[in-house]
């Protein structure tokens, strides 16, 4: 059982949540930009919300199905393609073209199963830096050939058999948009970085005031924001500290960088800020020249705002279970 | 020493925590924060998925279901080890001989450290080779090690202008740190040699050649043996 990638689009790779333990001997976590988007595919065709689907970029690929296979494409709205949030039944020889993103920059494709290439280091995401993970360590190609397993044809008519409200090919309901931003400048909540108080007090208004552009070199290690220049009040050096997710970094140019799923582990640049975590998916469903803005937030707030986030996923993956008969 | 006990511990986010035990590189600040980090990831603690060791100390990185106080959980779990007493170095560092050849098609920064250090080029790489180092943190790429022990005389800033890419195996020097390069990446260190080995690989039993604490020695090989070591990796 595959998928024929007739088109690659412009960076379609195998990711699921990531690879985690292994932060000390410098490898990322990694996985899906928007774990969100990669959790609702995944449940919308009765997979764990881990499992490994294809996460698309801003341009979608052209892919041939050789057998029936039930799929769900979520996250950001593409031109073409399928209807989003629902499982929809591919019959065998479908091929199915995903255009450009409309709204959101990354939507996952997830397939009945699960994409079945091999683990490395406890996860099938592909790092582009590292070349390893995914499909051979890198985005796909055209001529490329996804494994699935074995058996999914067969899961694929199970589940979508199963499923209450059918409608033709799909069903009668989809799964509502979690992290697609509907209007920009997108407002990010941020609590204060480690260095922030030896920014200067212009820095420190202009970070919260200003609107950031994402600049065109930014990629899934980090997002580059254009802006107001930032500069340090003390000269003093920072020694090399760890980074996180949404680490905000200030390099010595003065223009911030928002580290992303493939991000360095470690850093010696200022953190002048930490991005709440609830809100990476929606900063992930950017594309470069796409704005936000930040909202100073304590620890306690980002905490909240995670629970909430938790809490809405889980009715989200407990509803969808219901209709799958669970 | 001073007293080992945090600075503080600040948020990396809502998901982590950096307890912080100093600011400046403290050689044997730094062997403790391996000790204790070595200590944490024993605990075994459910809700804790990665333990980072850095230069002045040490993040916890939490899984995102977790929902208390990343600050509070990971003060109490480093006061726990502290309270309990951290394993020896000797208990989990291995000592690593790294074979590099030295010689001018893998050295293309060699002769500027030359004229930097008025050393000539045979005893840059006697020194670099007379040295055992210390693996003081791993970051920047997966299994990037950073060296702690060069000798002060080849102390030479790094580049002006960084490399677009220096390759898989080059060794490097820059201010009192020497590395080895993991795979094909841009970087400013000054490249002195090269070794065979590979330093990360994935699908390995023990993916990264160096791990924190890890002694390290550099041997120096001719440019034949470099190539017989290449075909066997």
């Amino acid at each position: 059982m595959s998928i024929h990638v007739a088109r690659p689009g412009l960076l379609s790779t195998v990711q699921d949540l990531g690879r985690h333990g292994e932060q000390h001997l410098g490898v990322c976590p990694g996985g899906a930009m928007d774990p969100v988007a990669l959790a609702l595919a995944n449940a919308l065709v009765g997979n764990p919300v881990h499992a490994a689907a294809l996460e698309i970029t801003i341009l979608g690929p052209e892919l041939r199905f050789e057998q029936v296979t039930l799929v769900a494409l979520c996250g950001a709205e593409f031109h073409g393609g399928l209807p989003r949030n629902r499982p929809v039944l591919l019959a065998p020889g479908t091929r199915l073209s995903i255009g450009r993103a409309a709204r959101g920059a990354r939507a996952y494709l997830a397939v009945a199963g699960g994409i079945d290439v091999a683990p490395v280091l406890g996860s099938r995401s592909t790092f582009l830096p590292g070349r390893f993970g995914g499909l051979e360590g890198r985005a796909l190609r055209r001529g490329d050939v996804l494994p699935l397993t074995e058996d999914a044809a067969a899961l694929s008519q199970e589940r979508f058999g199963a499923l209450k409200n059918t409608d033709g090919r799909s069903v009668r309901w989809s799964g509502p948009p979690q992290t697609v931003p509907d209007r920009e400048p997108v407002l990010l909540h941020a609590i204060e970085g480690q260095h922030f108080a030896g920014f200067d007090a212009a820095s420190q208004r202009a970070f919260f005031d200003a609107v950031w552009r994402i600049a065109p070199e930014s990629n899934r290690m980090g997002f580059r924001l254009a802006g107001p220049a930032l500069a340090r009040g003390d000269g003093d050096e920072i020694l090399s500290g760890p980074t996180a997710l949404g680490t905000v970094q200030v390099p010595a140019g003065g223009a911030p960088i928002a580290l992303m799923a493939d991000h360095q582990t470690t850093g010696g640049y200022p953190r002048i800020a930490e991005i709440a975590y609830a809100d990476v998916p929606r900063l992930a469903q950017l594309a470069p020249g796409g704005t936000l803005h930040f909202a100073k937030c304590g620890l306690d707030m980002a905490l909240e705002l995670r629970k909430d986030a938790k809490a809405r996923v889980d009715a989200m993956l407990q509803s969808i279970a219901w209709e799958f008969g669970h | 020493m001073a007293k080992f006990r945090p600075l503080g511990v600040v948020p990396l986010g809502d998901c982590a925590a950096y307890v912080e035990f100093s600011r400046t590189l403290d050689l044997e600040m730094n062997s403790m924060v391996q000790r204790l980090a070595v200590a944490l990831r024993l605990r075994g603690m459910p809700w804790l998925r990665d333990v980072v060791p850095a230069l002045g100390g040490v993040a916890l990185h939490f899984d995102p279901a977790f929902e208390g106080n990343v600050l509070e959980l990971a003060a109490e779990l480093v006061a726990q080890c502290l309270k309990k007493g951290l394993p020896a170095a000797k208990e989990f560092e291995s000592e690593i001989e790294v074979p590099v050849c030295y010689e001018a098609e893998f050295a293309p920064d060699l002769d500027e450290v030359s004229k930097k250090t008025g050393l000539a080029a045979f005893e840059v790489v006697k020194r670099h080779t007379a040295e055992e180092y210390r693996v003081l943190m791993i970051g920047f790429a997966p299994g990037h090690a950073y060296l702690g022990g060069l000798d002060t005389r080849l102390a030479v800033p790094r580049r002006a202008a960084p490399r677009a890419q220096v390759p898989a195996g080059a060794v490097a020097i820059a201010n009192e740190q020497t590395v080895v390069y993991p795979y094909a990446i841009s970087g400013g260190w000054n490249v002195i040699g090269r070794t065979p080995l590979a330093v990360f690989d994935a699908g390995r039993l023990r993916p990264s050649l160096f791990a924190p604490g890890d002694r390290v020695r550099f041997r120096a090989i001719t440019g034949k043996e470099f190539q017989r070591m290449a075909a066997e990796q």
